[in-house]
């Protein structure tokens, strides 16, 4: 499963990510935020799109459809 | 954030004394809310400023075809509904929370007193709306006369995995730098890729459908 990728060192544990994530996924400890499971990440991007950090970011892989 | 947090960081208070400051805090009302609440609805009308002291409140519009379209994202130290307030007209945009928020409110009423009565925040205010003016002149821009969504087409099929190859992986934010736009209508261009068929969008992996008419909308 992926999951959302994280730059300690830009997050300021201010927990915006954690408080808009409907899978439960997040956890501010020591001041930083920690992937914690939850629900199964459905990457709706809420995390991302908060952050004014880019802290926490759900990158996409991009693939072509064989038959195309 | 606390009604002083706001009142000492919000840059309609910039250049005010405490003693006025205070006097402005007893005038706030606070309101909290669980997430979905709505705070305010298109179309109607709601009198008072409110400035967002916790949590994340979604500023949206919904088409005719019931498609929400996210403008902005308040986050602590954000104010909302100015426009309303001061034309008196309806709410031109949805407002809901998206975690538990804490507001603290304005009325119109007093910050009409507010305004008269301390020229401060009347310049600070022209200031933050010729600011927000800025940011919806580029935003009209980038939707009338930039092909956003073309760009997005063009930066998926330059950035797609090949095998063993690796690629770098790519965030909204990612793509909207490279198109040079806002994430809000990167977000909205595939959403507008992903409706006309042309990609699929499942967790964390974008699929090009369509790559012949994903190079055709490039090349237009």
């Amino acid at each position: 499963m992926a999951i959302p990728q994280i730059a300690l060192t830009k997050c300021t544990g201010c927990g915006l990510c954690v408080a808009v994530c409907l899978k439960h996924g997040l956890e501010i400890v020591d001041n930083k935020v920690f992937f914690i499971g939850g629900d199964e990440c459905n990457w709706c991007g809420m995390c991302e799109a908060v952050c004014e950090n880019g802290a926490i970011s759900c990158p996409y892989e991009i693939v072509v459809e064989e038959s195309t | 954030m606390n009604k002083q947090d706001i009142l000492n960081n919000t840059p309609m208070f910039t250049g005010m004394s405490q003693d006025k400051l205070a006097a402005i805090g007893k005038r706030m009302f606070e309101k909290s809310l669980d997430r979905d609440d709505v705070i305010l609805n298109e179309g109607t009308t709601s009198d008072a400023l409110y400035f967002v002291a916790e949590g994340v409140v979604k500023i949206s519009k919904t088409s005719s075809e019931g498609k929400e379209q996210i403008l902005k994202l308040m986050r602590p130290g954000d104010f909302f509904n100015d426009v309303p307030v001061l034309d008196n007209g309806a709410a031109p945009a949805n407002a809901q929370a998206m975690s538990y928020v804490l507001l603290y409110g304005i009325s119109k009423y007093d910050l009409e007193i507010m305004l008269k009565q301390y020229p401060e925040i009347s310049v600070n205010m022209l200031r933050m709306m010729a600011k927000r003016t800025r940011y919806l002149i580029s935003l009209v821009e980038d939707l009338s006369f930039r092909n956003v969504t073309s760009r997005v087409a063009k930066i998926l099929l330059e950035n797609t995995s090949h095998g063993n190859q690796p690629v770098h992986h790519l965030t909204q934010r990612d793509m909207a730098a490279m198109a040079g736009t806002a994430r809000e209508v990167a977000s909205r261009s595939l959403k507008h890729l992903e409706s006309r068929g042309l990609i699929s969008i499942e967790n964390h992996r974008i699929t090009i459908k369509n790559k012949t008419a994903l190079m055709q909308m490039v090349e237009s």
